[in-house]
């Protein structure tokens, strides 16, 4: 995929100027190649794994107002299954009648098996530091026993299959001061920016690179981000407003891109620069 | 009580190979918080590990040593069913002890 | 800078919540409802940086897509008359702030402080100066730019033109409209036609 890159700037190249393109080309690239060797390297000691003990004690610990844990709480394999589950997340569920990914079922489980207000259950979505987020302990947890499950997020309830659409509507919009959309870094292949890779979410390869691996532990944040934290700061980039935690929208995108990765093996979580 | 380490410990050949990673925030102490005021220095400034009492690692970190930090290290003659223990102390005089068995 | 307010026509569409049979323009209409129901403003970004202009409403639309010759013409024409040209007439700045304001990222996020000049963030996509390996691919290369076309005025007027609207030469273009949507300032912009022209640019050596 790369070499064709290469040869596809070559060719829009028209000018004289073409044949000074390879040598600097060649340098930016083999400083992504040392990068991803650095990163295979960090893969042994990830501290998502800190994380995920956290998580595991979150589920299993007593709290709220009605003081049960969330060991009833069903994230669509049944009540307490927690194996595979994100891989066939978001799906829809019948008792509330809505679409939901992982972190808007546990708002609800929360809210409805622990007595929790919605307010209070929302109140800090993503940690810094000792200000820590039971999303993302629970995320860690709850996903890494989906790892190795391959990726099979249905399409078959109506409103799946029109969130669907929605996330993929919302995907290509393109606002704000700069015009962003998704599809501004994210709909083609072989491109980075600056030196980070960027994956093509529109299609098979690209979309399963992209979702299999978050969660994952940013080492630049010292944090475990969630893929609810990746569209908010997406987003941010982008210079739109605030994504609202477990809003509509970031479910449909979640929606979009998980279906789009169907297919492959789950990997998180993950570490990343 | 600061979080608990992950600590896994496999023996081969005679050499016991460690992996241990530590919950810590390893604040350098030289950022800044967005009002402008330096975070204080938080770190690990010592690390032990012993088998049978006897100490197989010692180690004096710094604020170099990065956030959640991991460390790999080997020695020989542990066996299989052992225990071996590591210990970390910070700078605050904050304190913490796990064990694991050799695998 | 002000972008023109969205209509929302057929706002009975709303009613088919959650209806997978949707036509496409239900579906756009739809999709615009919940995002602007999923964001809240915050800092300097304010909610309506969801409404869309014409080039923004017609370029939501995958890179398989591509508009019609009509659509084209129409998005580019607006796109150049809304370049604003320097009244001195004097289209080139400072190169070496130009390289400063191409490696800057910052401006306009809500996490910026809007009194802090933005950057261009030209590395972001763009192969600039051969020296900075730091460089993204979403844009061709830009390396050696003045040196291949020279500097003659018609040249200026354009590269000065594509910083302010990118648009107005390419319709639906991934680049920022730098000076069009007000991320920029005229200075900045003569500052970066000069990265991009003057033959003592690093760029052009």
């Amino acid at each position: 995929m790369k070499p064709s890159s290469i040869e596809k700037l070559l060719a829009a190249a028209a000018l004289a100027a073409a044949a000074l393109y390879p040598a600097a080309l060649v340098h930016s690239q083999s400083a992504v190649d040392e990068i991803a060797k650095y990163r295979q390297q960090l893969q042994d000691g990830n501290p998502a794994e800190l994380w995920e003990a956290r998580g595991e004690a979150l589920w299993k610990q007593k709290r709220g107002p009605k003081n049960a844990s969330l060991e009833q709480c069903d994230l669509g394999k049944g009540a307490g299954v927690v194996k595979g589950a994100y891989a066939e997340l978001p799906r829809h569920f019948a008792d509330a009648d809505r679409v939901m990914d992982l972190e808007t079922r546990l708002v609800h489980c929360m809210v409805t098996l622990q007595g929790f207000s919605f307010a209070d259950a929302t109140r800090r979505p993503f940690g810094a530091g000792t200000n820590r987020s039971d999303f993302e302990a629970l995320g860690a947890w709850i996903t890494a026993e989906s790892r190795g499950v391959v990726m099979n997020v249905a399409l078959r309830h109506e409103k799946e299959k029109a969130a669907y659409r929605l996330g993929e509507k919302m995907f290509y919009f393109r606002g704000g001061p700069h015009d962003f959309a998704c599809a501004t870094c994210h709909s083609e292949n072989g491109k980075r920016i600056r030196l980070q890779d960027l994956p093509n979410l529109t299609e098979k390869t690209g979309a399963q690179l992209g979702y299999t691996t978050w969660p994952a532990y940013r080492v630049s944040q010292g944090e475990l981000r969630t893929f609810q934290w990746r569209l908010y700061d997406c987003f941010r980039q982008q210079r739109f407003p605030e994504l609202k935690f477990t809003s509509d929208a970031s479910i449909a995108l979640t929606e979009f891109l998980a279906h789009n990765a169907n297919g492959a093996p789950f990997n998180a979580p993950a570490i990343k620069r | 009580m600061a979080d608990p380490m992950r600590i896994r410990a496999a023996a081969r050949d005679g050499t016991v190979n460690v992996r241990v990673l530590m919950a810590h925030e390893m604040e350098t102490g030289q950022r800044k918080d967005s009002a402008g005021n330096l975070v204080p220095a938080h770190f690990i400034s010592k690390v032990t590990a012993t088998h049978q009492g006897k100490t197989v690692l010692s180690a004096q970190w710094g604020p170099a040593v990065a956030k959640n930090p991991f460390l790999e290290f080997n020695f020989k003659g542990g066996q299989k069913g052992d225990k071996i223990v590591v210990t970390w102390e910070d700078n605050k005089g904050d304190k913490r002890s796990d064990e694991a068995v050799i695998n | 800078m002000k972008m023109p307010r969205t209509t929302l026509a057929g706002l009975a569409v709303a009613a088919a919540a959650g209806c997978a049979g949707m036509s496409d323009q239900e579906a756009t209409q739809r999709a615009l409802e919940v995002m602007q129901a999923s964001f809240s403003e915050r800092g300097q970004a304010k909610l309506d940086r969801l409404n869309q202009d014409e080039a923004q409403k017609l370029c939501s639309i995958p890179p398989s897509v591509v508009p019609s010759k009509e659509v084209t013409e129409r998005i580019e024409k607006a796109n150049l008359a809304s370049i604003r040209y320097p009244a001195d007439g004097r289209l080139l700045g400072d190169w070496r702030q130009g390289e400063r304001i191409a490696q800057s990222g910052i401006g306009k996020q809500f996490s910026d402080d809007p009194k802090v000049a933005s950057g261009a963030n030209c590395y972001a996509c763009h192969q600039l100066s051969k020296a900075e390996l730091s460089f993204g691919t979403i844009g061709p290369s830009l390396y050696n730019f003045g040196k291949l076309r020279g500097a003659s005025e018609p040249i200026q007027r354009y590269t000065y033109g594509k910083v302010y609207n990118s648009q107005a030469f390419t319709a639906c273009s991934n680049m920022p409209r730098f000076g069009h949507n007000g991320i920029l300032t005229e200075q900045q912009i003569k500052d970066v036609t000069a990265l991009l022209l003057d033959p003592d640019s690093p760029i052009n050596k």
